[in-house]
């Protein structure tokens, strides 16, 4: 028992929000060490490899965007953090998106990273409206997600400023497709952050993708003396006297820990814990799995999807029908809503862009209907869902000549909730997380913090700044 | 160490913080938040630097010493020669 290796903190999943979370504990000294159970870093926004080819999962655009030079903004706030210069993370702005409402897009509402074109599209689209709109982005700005304020329903509060249900739609559309783990409507404090992130601020993308990011953490972390354990997870959490007295790895060693930080969810954290031999059982308080999940297609071309007609929209929020449904649809997939990515639409600094054209699309999928499905039959839903889903997102881009499309696609592929478990852990493929969110990362043992998805950010920023609000505020400097 | 000195190791700590600040006029009878876009949480990582590169705690209580850089010098100096004095 004495060889059982010692951490000062042990943090468990290599995603975002744990590699921020070790770079701030490493560079401050800490003995920290990330336990992963998968190959590869990146957790929900990760990358893979088929046939020579990289594809990124999790990240469309990048959102909270602001230009280098403009401070006191969460990214400023991030990089700083890191020690990260604007220089080392070359981003590329989005040329421009859309949200687009109606069986073919009719109502559609275009945005860059100016949020005077928003404005000025509700005040077209929507006179009557415009005015609550700029009262209701006033209420946004002003609204900080803190443990210590309110919970309020987002959809009332909107409903407060803005009176046309189909504007109501439009504004809650691409918040709850980027961050919402509630069915139908969210937490006013997390639209309020969401809206800030995509509108108010913006969206770009690093040239390589979530890939430059993960280097960029995994440098830091690993030049500040972090130590990583690839393919090995956290198995067991054994609890004794309401603290974490070891962890067992997949390994099946033992090792201690003097604080704890999961970023693999709060259902997920609980599951994994259990009495140490001869303690009593800990109290259980397990938060319920999440319930949203996706699938997502991503077609390569051999040009720029411009070239085939499709524009110059960066991201396209799409839904159909009369209201907005977001929720964990009856069927394998809802094909009426989701969202469209066309990474090339991003503007790249001059020099080469990317290699490939490419257009993802992503929309709500029921967990329960792709996981236990024979391999054949998976295959099979997988390949009819794929032409289902391209034919619904044609409505809502610019048209395209079929032949021309076909002939230029290089490759294929799509991701369903069985494969965001597979590689995530994730219960339910629920890649929000749980409906119920820890902002302060209290767990139910004392030194065992949630950071990430469950404490309660959103995104790749907001996965990171959960890192390292987590680990400033429980294990550098404790109150 | 001199006052000079002792500024410099700030200057030093800020620098590394905060990579998009023009530290080059900085006023040293000013508060560094009112010539820097500088937060609690930046200012909470110049005490963080200052324990991890040089062994020196500041209490919390003392947090309004560092308001600028002569109050900072004059706070700092005394602690960074008690230290020396010490090795």
């Amino acid at each position: 028992m004495n060889s059982r290796a010692h951490y000062d903190v042990a943090i468990i999943g290599a995603g975002l929000s744990g590699l921020a979370a070790g770079v701030r504990l490493a560079h401050f000294g800490k003995k920290v060490c990330i336990f992963e159970r998968h190959n590869a870093p990146g957790g929900l926004n990760g990358f893979y490899s088929i046939a020579g080819r990289k594809y990124d999962v999790g990240l469309h655009a990048l959102t909270n965007f602001v230009k280098p030079g403009v401070k006191g903004t969460p990214l400023g706030t991030l990089l700083r953090q890191l020690r990260i210069s604007r220089e080392e993370l070359v981003l590329c702005e989005q040329r421009q998106s859309r949200i687009a409402l109606g069986p073919r897009g009719g109502a559609s509402l275009r945005f860059t990273n100016d949020f005077a074109v928003l404005e000025a599209e509700v005040a077209r689209a929507f006179p009557a409206q415009v005015d609550g709109f700029r009262r209701l982005a006033q209420r946004i700005r002003e609204t900080v997600y803190s443990p210590g304020s309110p919970a309020l329903s987002a959809r009332e509060v909107v409903r407060a400023h803005v009176a046309d249900p189909l504007l109501e739609d439009m504004l809650l559309c691409p918040i709850l497709m980027y961050g919402g783990s509630q069915e139908h409507d969210a937490d006013f404090r997390l639209f309020a952050l969401l809206f800030r992130a995509i509108f108010l601020e913006g969206l770009a993308r690093p040239l390589e993708g979530i890939r430059a990011l993960l280097r960029l953490l995994l440098d830091k972390y690993r030049s500040a003396g972090g130590e990583r354990r690839m393919k090995c997870g956290v198995r067991r959490i054994l609890a004794r006297g309401g603290q974490a007295a070891a962890l067992v790895l997949d390994s099946g060693e033992e090792i201690t820990a003097g604080q704890v930080l999961s970023s693999i969810g709060g259902p997920e954290t609980a599951a994994l814990i259990e009495a140490a031999p001869g303690a009593e059982a800990p109290a259980a308080a397990a938060p319920p799995p999440g319930r949203i999940t996706f699938v997502e297609t991503v077609t390569v071309f051999d040009r720029e999807p411009a070239a085939l007609g499709w524009g110059e929209d960066t991201i396209v929020f799409f839904n159909d029908s009369e209201r907005l449904d977001y929720a964990r649809p009856d069927g394998q997939v809802d094909v009426r809503s989701g969202v469209i990515c066309i990474p090339n639409n991003f503007v790249s600094a001059p020099g080469p862009g990317l290699p490939d054209g490419v257009l993802r699309a992503t929309c709500l999928a029921n967990y329960d209907r792709w996981a236990h499905l024979p391999e054949e039959t998976y295959r099979a839903d997988k390949a009819r869902w794929y032409g289902a889903i391209q034919a619904s997102i044609r409505r809502f881009l610019p048209p395209a000549d079929e032949a021309a499309v076909a002939a230029a696609t290089v490759a294929t592929d799509m991701f369903t909730p069985r494969t965001v478990t597979k590689f995530t852990g994730r219960l339910n493929g629920a890649i929000y997380g749980s409906a119920v969110k820890s902002l302060d990362g209290r767990t139910a043992l004392a030194n065992v913090h949630l950071c990430g998805t469950d404490q309660g950010l959103i995104g790749i920023v907001g996965a990171m700044l959960s890192g390292i609000a987590m680990a400033n505020d429980r294990i550098l400097r404790p109150a | 160490m001199t006052k000079d000195e002792c500024k410099q190791r700030v200057i030093d700590i800020i620098a590394d913080i905060a990579p998009d600040e023009d530290l080059s006029n900085l006023k040293s009878d000013v508060k560094l938040r009112d010539q820097l876009q500088i937060d609690s949480m930046d200012f909470l990582d110049i005490v963080m630097e200052l324990r991890k590169r040089h062994g020196l705690e500041v209490p919390e209580a003392d947090y309004g010493q560092l308001a600028s850089l002569d109050s900072s010098a004059e706070y700092l100096t005394p602690k960074f020669n008690a230290l020396a004095a010490k090795r």
